[in-house]
């Protein structure tokens, strides 16, 4: 899912966005580059890592109210290196990016800070776990002997929305790709990248209608990288599913001027990641609906032959669109056909 | 009949009480013809002229003027029979310094709004102006300046001409000269004339002669 | 009708070109004094707009302390991480070079859209803009005077104030040597919800609600006010022109207006031709008025813009914008200014009897009825200004003031000459004396306008004159005082000036600090200084009034000096107890004399000002030393710290850069002040003129009467002289008079500070000389004309005679 750190350059080289994303994918000097084969180091990889370019802490949970009412929450923290070092004070180039999404069948609410690290307003510690943006946080709970993202608590606030829940994780941590070294292209471009989707979830939802009390299951990923597209790629298509099996899925496509670039990772209910070839999945869209002036996909089909997956994708609000800096639609989905079950779907670059 | 005065009165404030200038006038005058008045000085012969042109209003009695009596017209109407059907003639020929010959002459016909160009030809030859088109009044002779006053009242083809001692600023030969000139361009228009003078050798020379005095027509 | 009508009466113009000249140069001049004036104050108060605006100051509220001192950085933070949308800026005056320039440090990435001056963050700007050396941002005015000096690398930005820069927050703090301070906190308009209280989050923080308005605006207020009341008293001297002018125009188509109407011309359509006529010239006049007003503006404005930057630190451009609304309050002031000038006349003509005398009645013969009235009129105006003078207050009744006692002088002008002339008949021996005594009283009518013109213009002149010399006066007496130490330097860093003092101490008499914190007193930007408990002090300082042993209260730490505009301002006087910065309280010991400084300052001693600010910046020294010995050491100075020229400064440097300071400050006042007088010679020079056409009627019999012509232009001549001496000597008490209320009640009001009055005999003599001098002039072209007059021409009168 590396392309989701495209946003933070999008928005901080805000007159580029829109003429594609040719410019954001390109090669820069003294960062480092993710190799295959390096092993993660915790609790340390889950702090911040300011060699590399990009880097973000994303979070995504599908919420039911005692009613049974769908939600959707978002809490992302992106971290983008202008320069591959920290520094302290108000020269370090580490700038961060808050996005908080709260999704209800029928409104989306969004917020986005900004802040430069270096001094205190935003930044990431690995242990105890802390992630942090103005009074947005992810704050580590877990025992000292448990890994410090096993447990959070989590919090965001908008002009009229806030969220407050509580985050425990009932399996353990899920490299993505080879051991954690995501490929994003044919060309070689990759990331590194594991999740944690085995989150339950409970807490409350503050709406300008009043507190709803809520619980469900949440996904968090931690991605970085340097280098994270090719540069004839336009865009993504980014599914991550919970099935009512206990099973976890994470797909997404690259789009291009061809058939793009698919990649998927099948997660067993114990946690066992079973990495697809590229090109294994294969989304198609169904359905497209007017949001933001755009035309964009809200029903899919997505296939896993592999794993006997062939399933149709619907969201829950398809105006699930993120009104920031650099716009996106990233919202709360649910599925049916071989399997069932609720996830979340991103999708950037549609015009 | 072109002009009718109808039992005019007037008076005039002064420190002691009114001054009763004018009893009782009765006077007419027909399209064409030629009227005197003469009188001394005070006998109230300027101010009769001037309740003709509507510069004044008398205090009593009837002023008609082509079959409409002018008394009690208001500023805008009066100034419009001044513009088009009567014209003046004073005895200061009042022409507007800053305008030269020319433009003196056709002053009011364009200010009523019908000039005619070929009128104020012939006008001018027959005044002897032509050659003094371009001066400005004061370059020219007291004779020359009154000539331009009468052909700028006769540029407008009035109905009736007031003159007021039209030549009393003039030596007696330029004046005669002028008078000629006069009577003759107001005859060829058809319009009639109402002179005021203090001179009865002049006043033989029109149609008609009234005299006042005190105030009363003798 | 209305096209042949409105001919005639212009081509009255054509035949007298230089009356026309005049009425337009007259009003031009009025419109040109006045859009000068509003082009200036329009620009500066576009400028503290722009200073108001910068970082949306105008629609974003604010959190400071109340003190106006700076906040640690840990603020930000701490709001942030409790829900505030707050962005930190921080401000502060330095030198590059020989250049001072307000550095506004920002943080981009928080600031609010509204705050938004320049993008900082496109493409590849955001890094060098936050990391060392940062970039410096300023309109191409600021950046070229930073061309020469050593700075960070400078890109043009338009928008931004004059003498400002804009950088990254963290360069900010860099360059002004304040590491994590902020100055205040820019609040977004839209909060989120679930924020922590104000009160907890940061205590001591005051909430600052948006403000059109800057503390710029106000303090400047009353400078701007003495430039408009200039403005408007030379637009009045130039209507004076402007009114004799058409009244005389008038007159002399008296016999025109009535053969107009004679011949058939309705009153209404002929008053509505004149104001036509009158539009035409005063859109035309306006317009040049206009345009000139801004040649001299321009000429104006760079010493307006560097008093405004010495005395209030108030930046504003030296180059002028062409604003439109200046145009079109110019040409309004000059068709409203040529309506009431004219508005008597046009009454008039509305009112003329159709059959009124012919001849043509001599223009503007004042009656003995009107003289009175005028004469009643002047009484009222004095009583009145004698009125404010006693119970009147405030900048508003100083203005006032001013206005009822020289209008009421003008006005009573004509009376006193009337007066005066009348004497003078009286006292004539022989025939020709009497004549000239009496044909002088004749002229007087015509000739009044145009002297009450220059009585305002030679009283103003005289009052300005003894304000600014009575002020030059004693500035220079107190710089004396104050700057009684013979070096001043300044230290580059904190060890620097510790060497300093270190390397001074063996080779001078004394070292004194002059340190100093700025923040607010009494809700007013303040400076409070640490002085030393030094002779210099107790010998020196221009105390104004004070409690016995002063200067001990100081040195024991619980007494403070206030300077003469705080007390003013605040009305605090010995005795009473002020809040400090940091909320300490201190008495008020004595009051002194502090000219030429636009806001507050408060003395203490050193020790309290260390004990109470230890953060002061300890850079700045006054050294004692024998005076033969001074030259010597600050060449030491330099040498051994390696410290540029203007960081060692001698007392007489100072001393001739705040002289040179407050002779800029009244430059433009100066200029104004020759300016009025150039046009009130110009009204003089205008009714002469156009008097003396009418002249020779009065003349032509004395001629006749065998006075020989020579004889005749040199009375003319006289006459000239001796209205304008007159005059002058009617302006003399006048000018005092306005001289008394610039210093006890405008300055005050103005700048916070009441100057003694001084005399200056020297500058009348040199005044009526010059007054004289224009008078001569203008007498001198009708003279000369009357002398170049054929005999025929004198004999026409006769001949004309009607």
């Amino acid at each position: 899912m590396s392309v989701r750190a495209l946003l933070i350059y999008m928005s901080l080289a805000a007159p580029a966005f829109g003429q594609g994303f040719a410019g954001l994918g390109t090669e820069a000097d003294g960062f480092s580059v993710p190799q295959p084969g390096t092993a993660f180091n915790f609790p340390a990889d889950h702090g911040p890592h300011p060699g590399y370019r990009i880097e973000w802490w994303y979070l995504t949970a599908n919420l039911q109210a005692a009613d049974g009412a769908d939600f959707g929450v978002q809490w992302t923290l992106f971290r983008s290196a202008l320069a591959p070092v920290e520094r302290s004070g108000w020269s370090s180039p580490q700038l961060w990016m808050g996005h908080a999404g709260l999704t209800t069948r029928t409104h989306q609410f969004v917020a986005e800070r900004l802040a430069r690290g270096g001094i205190g307003q935003a930044g990431v510690s690995a242990a105890p776990f802390a992630a942090w943006i103005d009074n947005w946080q992810m704050a580590g709970r877990a025992l000292p002997e448990a890994d410090a993202l096993s447990a959070l608590d989590l919090h965001a606030a908008g002009q009229a929305f806030s969220y407050e829940l509580a985050l425990d994780a009932k399996g353990p941590l899920v490299p993505q790709g080879v051991q954690g070294y995501s490929v994003k292209s044919e060309k070689g471009q990759a990331s590194y990248y594991y999740s944690q989707p085995f989150y339950h979830v409970t807490g409350t939802l503050t709406l300008p209608a009043g507190v709803i009390a809520v619980s469900g299951q949440a996904w968090l990923d931690h991605e970085w990288s340097s280098q994270p597209l090719a540069e004839d790629q336009t865009g993504w298509d980014w599914f991550s599913l919970h099935f009512d099996s206990g099973e976890k899925m994470m797909g997404f496509r690259l789009r291009d001027g061809g058939a793009g670039f698919t990649s998927a990772t099948w997660i067993k209910a114990d946690g066992r990641p079973q990495p697809q070839a590229p090109g294994a999945l294969r989304v198609t869209p169904l359905e497209t609906a007017a949001v933001a002036g755009r035309s964009v996909p809200i029903r899919w089909r997505v296939q896993l032959p592999e794993n006997g997956v062939d399933v149709t994708i619907r969201t829950l609000n398809p105006e699930a669109w993120m009104d920031t800096r650099s716009p996106y639609w990233e919202g709360p989905i649910r599925f049916e056909g071989t399997h069932a079950g609720r996830g979340y779907l991103e999708m950037t670059g549609y015009e | 009949m072109l002009l009718r005065l109808d039992q005019i009165d007037k008076f005039y404030p002064t420190g002691e009480g009114p001054l009763h200038v004018l009893h009782g006038i009765d006077l007419s005058l027909e399209a064409g013809k030629s009227l005197a008045l003469t009188g001394e000085s005070g006998s109230g012969k300027s101010t009769l002229l001037h309740l003709v042109a509507g510069l004044d209003s008398p205090d009593a009695g009837e002023i008609h003027l082509g079959g409409t009596n002018i008394v009690g017209l208001n500023d805008t109407a009066l100034a419009a029979l001044r513009r088009g059907t009567v014209g003046l003639v004073f005895q200061q020929f009042n022409l507007i310094p800053s305008l030269d010959v020319a433009a003196n002459l056709a002053f009011q016909a364009r200010l009523a709004g019908r000039p005619d160009p070929a009128w104020l030809k012939v006008l001018a030859e027959r005044l002897g102006l032509a050659k003094v088109l371009t001066r400005y009044p004061e370059q020219l002779s007291s004779g020359q300046q009154q000539r331009v006053a009468i052909g700028r009242t006769l540029a407008v083809r009035p109905r009736l001409v007031l003159a007021d001692e039209p030549t009393g600023n003039l030596d007696e030969a330029t004046g005669d000269a002028v008078l000629d000139l006069m009577l003759s361009l107001v005859a060829e228009t058809g319009a009639a004339l109402l002179m005021v003078t203090h001179s009865n050798r002049l006043a033989n020379r029109l149609n008609a002669h009234v005299h006042l005095h005190a105030g009363r027509l003798a | 009708m209305v096209w042949t009508g409105l001919s005639a009466l212009l081509s009255h113009w054509r035949r007298r070109p230089v009356q026309l000249a005049m009425l337009l140069l007259g009003l031009s001049l009025a419109t040109a004094l006045w859009s000068a004036i509003q082009a200036i104050n329009g620009e500066a108060r576009a400028s503290y707009d722009r200073a108001a605006a910068i970082l949306g100051q105008d629609r974003l509220a604010q959190l400071v302390r109340e003190d106006g001192t700076r906040m640690d950085q840990q603020v930000f933070v701490r709001l942030r991480r409790a829900g505030w949308l707050a962005s930190p800026v921080i401000e502060g005056e330095m030198r590059f070079g020989d250049v001072r320039l307000r550095v506004l440090g920002i943080d981009p990435l928080t600031l609010p859209p509204q705050a938004q001056q320049v993008d900082v963050a496109v493409g590849d700007e955001l890094l060098p803009f936050i990391t060392a050396p940062g970039v410096l941002y300023a309109t191409p005015e600021t950046a070229a005077r930073l061309t020469e000096q050593a700075t960070p690398p400078v890109r043009v930005a338009e928008g931004l104030p004059p003498g400002t820069v804009l950088t990254d927050i963290g360069q900010a703090q860099v360059l002004l040597g304040a590491k994590d301070k902020i100055s205040r906190l820019l609040l977004w308009p839209d909060q989120p919800i679930g924020r922590a209280p104000l009160e907890v989050t940061a205590p001591g923080l005051t909430l600052r609600e948006p403000s059109e308005t800057g503390d710029l605006a106000r303090l400047t207020d009353s400078f701007h006010l003495n430039l408009t009341a200039f403005g408007f008293l030379a637009f009045a001297v130039g209507l004076f022109i402007v009114h004799s002018a058409i009244g005389l125009a008038f007159e002399q188509r008296r016999p025109v207006f009535r053969t107009l109407r004679a011949l058939g011309l309705p009153a209404r359509v002929l008053v509505l031709l004149l104001i036509a006529e009158l539009l035409i010239f005063a859109l035309l006049a306006g317009l040049v008025g206009v345009a000139l007003g801004y040649v001299v503006a321009s000429a104006l404005l760079p010493d307006v813009a560097a008093t405004l930057r010495g005395l209030y630190g108030a930046d504003v451009p030296g180059t002028l914008s062409i604003r439109p609304a200046v145009w079109a309050a110019g040409l309004a002031i000059a068709v409203i200014g040529t309506l009431v000038a004219a508005a008597q006349s046009l009454w008039r003509l509305w009112h003329l009897p159709l059959l009124a005398p012919a001849q043509p009645r001599a223009w503007a013969r004042a009656s003995e009825r009107a003289l009175r009235a005028q004469g009643v009129a002047a009484m009222v105006l004095l009583l009145t200004a004698a009125g404010i003078a006693h119970f009147g207050s405030g900048l508003e009744a100083g203005f006032a003031l001013l206005a009822a006692l020289l209008l009421g002088a003008a006005l009573a002008l004509p009376l006193v000459l009337t007066g005066i002339l009348h004497l003078g008949g009286r006292l004539a021996r022989g025939p020709l004396a009497e004549w000239f005594w009496a044909d002088t009283r004749q002229q007087l009518p015509g000739l009044s306008l145009a002297l009450m013109a220059l009585l305002l213009a030679l009283a103003v002149n005289v009052g300005v004159s003894t304000m600014v010399s009575s002020f030059r006066l004693t500035f220079t007496g107190w710089l004396d005082q104050r700057l009684a130490s013979e070096l001043y330097v300044t230290a580059r860093t904190e060890a620097e000036a510790t060497a300093i003092r270190d390397w001074l101490a063996q080779r001078s008499d004394a070292v004194l600090p002059i340190w100093s914190i700025e923040g607010r007193v009494a809700g007013q930007p303040a400076a409070i200084y640490g002085v030393a408990d030094h002779g210099t002090y107790r010998d020196n300082w221009p105390i104004l009034s004070a409690v016995p042993g002063v200067w001990d209260r100081i040195a024991t730490g619980d007494g403070a000096l206030i300077n003469e505009q705080l007390a003013r301002r605040q009305e605090l006087g010995l005795g009473d107890q002020i809040t400090l910065p940091g909320g300490w309280r201190a008495s008020i010991v004595g009051v002194y004399a502090d000219y030429g400084n636009p806001i507050g300052q408060v003395i203490i001693g050193i020790d309290t000002l260390v004990r109470h600010y230890p953060d002061v910046s300890r850079l700045r020294y006054a050294i004692r030393i024998a005076p033969g010995k001074a030259e010597a050491l600050a060449a030491g100075l330099r040498a051994e710290f390696g410290l540029p020229a203007q960081n060692v400064i001698d007392q007489a440097g100072i001393k001739v850069f705040s002289l040179k300071v407050f002779e800029r400050t009244f430059r433009v006042t100066a200029a104004l002040n020759v300016l009025t007088l150039g046009v009130a010679g110009l009204a003089m020079f205008a009714s002469l003129m156009t008097l003396s056409g009418m002249r020779l009627p009065q003349l032509a019999p004395v001629w006749a009467m065998g006075l020989p012509r020579r004889h005749l232009v040199w009375l003319e001549l006289w006459r000239g002289l001796l209205l304008a001496a007159l005059t002058m000597l009617a302006a003399l008490p006048v000018g005092i008079g306005l001289a008394f209320v610039l210093l006890a009640v405008v300055n005050v009001e103005a700048f916070g500070w009441r100057l003694p009055m001084h005399l200056f005999p020297g500058d009348w003599a040199r005044l009526a000389a010059l007054a004289l001098l224009a008078a001569g002039l203008a007498a001198a072209v009708p003279a000369w004309r009357l002398a170049r007059l054929s005999p025929s021409d004198l004999l026409k009168v006769f001949a004309h005679e009607r």
